[in-house]
């Protein structure tokens, strides 16, 4: 029987043309997507946020609003409420007024993982500093020694929990930067939200990735870093600060 | 005249044991309470997140570290007039303690959960090593008692004495560390803290130790003997200075750093309740009139024992209440150079006023360490008997 070398031919062209127009497909896939479900963060990534002071409007709240609805927070003001972001507004001596918001800071050196007595306050392998529901016993020493006041105590019964976001009558807790909504490969709320309210001043991505835009974007413009005479390398910067 | 102590009547000391167990169950209710409710029910919120219960643990805490000193002074500096007091010294040290971890465990937001403090460690943290200090004394002082009690352990008692001595500075040192290594906040994160602790116990101690023992001997109808009164009474006056000198340094080297002088104005001139508990709780009342009473001799008189330490232990909550809430209420500084507003009290000084539950909790701490102390000394018998004399006008 003979060989029909053109058709061999022709089958192993198409298949490196296949080849070809697939990979970077899947590879792009794989960037995208970060890891498979089953598998454990991993330290290649940490998470962070840029704040553009430039494009964050004073009086906007869509940010703290996105988050109480994504997190099952009441959205009270009391000071016994829970508030896992706020706006804070700055005034300067010449009187002008800006706004950002401010949460967990997810420090590289968290002073609340260092001082948690039980280990309920750690820090994830992508940077992302969460509170252990089962081990928090309520002490409160992580809002002690946290400088940012981004923790918050949980003072009443809570009801209308979120699936994805357990909470509970006295453990303290703060922003996840939406961790349910990262290991599903989706962008954290408040980013949404300040992205559908059309400001674009919350950028989030892979501070590791020298090719994400937010790294592209530290590179490129001047941030800051709130209480940085602390030095706890926090993975939220600050433009126009 | 009589030259033994009489034993304080079965009815007196069960109207002692039934009001210190109200002031318990008080405490157990309101912690009740709190557990129930959540710490809503107490004046502390999410800036001020200590309140009333640690002043009155962290009083209790401390103050049973250093009412081991009257042991520690017999059984380690060998002064012979403190020995016969050893004994009543370990039992109140483990009674202050008791009282002090019952009452921040029971603050806790989840006190079911203090199983899981003892099951899990994380070994930067200041707490968890005070987990171990606090358990690691109370065994340590039981022995110590131990060695006392039991005459074929004495040769033990200073060796036993020598390492409570040892353990009660680490623990008071780690009680201060839980806010000298707080790098947050204006008021703490702070070395000198740490030896801020330890003189404040050996004064807040020694001051515990004098009111329970002045108590212990009228319910006998006796009294210290003049001499031995005197020398206590001037160490409590040593003591209170130790503990004016570090604050004092503390604030003056705030004062120095031009970017603690707005948190130095704040505790010391212009923040409202904090100054004034700050000059007239602390300096005047709990360091200035016991000092006076004491060089007066006034202390040392018959009426007066318990004035100077009653006032050095107001003058302690005066300045826990200073330094844990005032604090606390100092908002933080995140934007220096900026007026700063938000929805969660950014640059503003915070609200906290103490609820009923909290206080009662606290009482209910000073209340278990009370009854410690008292079914405690009935049981053994810890009534120094060498030195006794009549109290005047007992026949």
């Amino acid at each position: 029987m003979s060989v029909d070398h053109g058709r061999r031919k022709f089958l192993w062209e198409s298949a490196a043309l296949a080849g070809i127009a697939i990979a970077p497909g899947i590879t792009l896939y794989d960037l995208a997507h970060g890891r498979a479900p089953e598998a454990a963060a991993s330290t290649a990534v940490r998470w962070g946020l840029l704040v553009d002071m430039n494009q964050c409007e004073s009086g906007c709240n869509a940010c703290v609003t996105a988050c109480d609805t994504e997190n099952g927070l009441g959205g009270g003001k009391r000071a016994t409420d829970s508030q896992w972001i706020r706006k804070i507004e700055l005034k300067d001596m010449r009187g002008r007024v800006r706004s950002l918001p401010m949460m967990c800071q997810h420090c590289a050196h968290p002073p609340c993982v260092d001082v948690c007595p039980t280990g309920a306050s750690f820090k994830r392998a992508d940077g992302i500093v969460l509170v252990d529901r089962h081990t928090c016993i309520g002490c409160r020493y992580c809002m002690m020694a946290c400088p940012y006041g981004a923790r918050s105590f949980v003072h009443e019964p809570v009801t209308n929990q979120k699936p994805d976001v357990p909470r509970g009558k006295g453990c303290v807790e703060s922003c996840t930067l939406c961790v349910h909504r990262i290991d599903h490969d989706r962008i954290p709320a408040c980013v949404e939200a300040c992205t559908t309210a059309g400001r674009k001043a919350l950028l989030f991505g892979d501070l590791n990735d020298p090719r994400s835009e937010i790294s592209q974007r530290l590179a490129a413009v001047a941030t800051t870093q709130v209480r940085a005479d602390l030095r706890l390398d926090t993975a939220v910067r600050y433009h126009g600060l | 005249m009589r030259a033994s102590p009489t034993p304080s009547s079965p009815r007196r000391f069960w109207a002692f044991v039934v009001a210190g167990l109200a002031v318990v169950l008080a405490g157990l209710a309101a912690a009740h309470f709190m557990e129930e409710h959540g710490h809503i029910v107490t004046g502390m919120n999410n800036q001020v997140v200590w309140g009333m219960p640690h002043v009155f643990a962290i009083f209790l805490i401390v103050a049973a570290s250093g009412v081991l000193n009257v042991a520690s002074i017999g059984s380690v500096f060998k002064q012979v007039a403190y020995k016969p007091r050893a004994r009543f010294s370990a039992l109140l040290c483990l009674a202050l303690l008791a009282g002090g971890l019952a009452v921040l465990m029971l603050d806790l937001g989840r006190p079911e959960r203090v199983i899981v403090a003892m099951t899990h460690y994380n070994f930067t943290s200041v707490f968890a090593w005070n987990m171990f200090l606090y358990s690691g004394m109370a065994a340590i002082v039981v022995v110590y008692l131990w060695t006392l009690m039991e005459r074929r352990m004495g040769v033990w008692s200073p060796h036993a004495g020598t390492a409570a001595f040892a353990w009660r500075i680490i623990l008071t040192s780690g009680t201060g560390s839980i806010f000298a290594f707080l790098v947050a906040r204006q008021a703490y994160g702070a070395a000198i803290l740490v030896p801020l602790f330890l003189a404040m116990s050996f004064a807040w101690g020694l001051a515990m130790f004098l009111v329970a023992e002045s108590l212990l001997y009228r319910w006998h109808g006796i009294e210290v003997p003049v001499a031995i009164r005197r020398r206590m009474q001037n160490l409590l006056a040593l003591f209170v200075i130790a503990v004016l000198f570090f604050v004092l340094i503390h604030h003056l080297t705030n004062i120095y750093f031009a970017k603690a002088i707005p948190f130095e104005r704040f505790i010391l001139m212009d923040g409202g309740v904090y100054p004034q508990l700050f000059w007239w709780g602390y300096v005047v009342a709990g360091s200035v009139a016991p000092l006076i009473l004491i060089w007066r001799g006034a202390a040392s008189a018959t009426r007066g024992t318990l004035a100077a330490p009653l006032l050095v232990v107001a003058g302690a909550f005066s300045l826990l209440y200073v330094f844990i809430i005032g604090g606390q209420a100092y908002p933080l500084e995140l934007f220096p150079g900026f007026e700063t507003t938000s929805s969660f009290g950014d640059g503003q000084v915070r609200s906290y006023a103490p609820s009923l539950p909290e206080v009662a909790l606290g009482f209910g701490g000073l209340g278990i360490a009370f009854l410690i102390a008292h079914i405690g000394a009935h049981a053994f018998d810890f009534l120094p008997r060498d030195d006794v004399s009549p109290a005047p006008g007992a026949d």
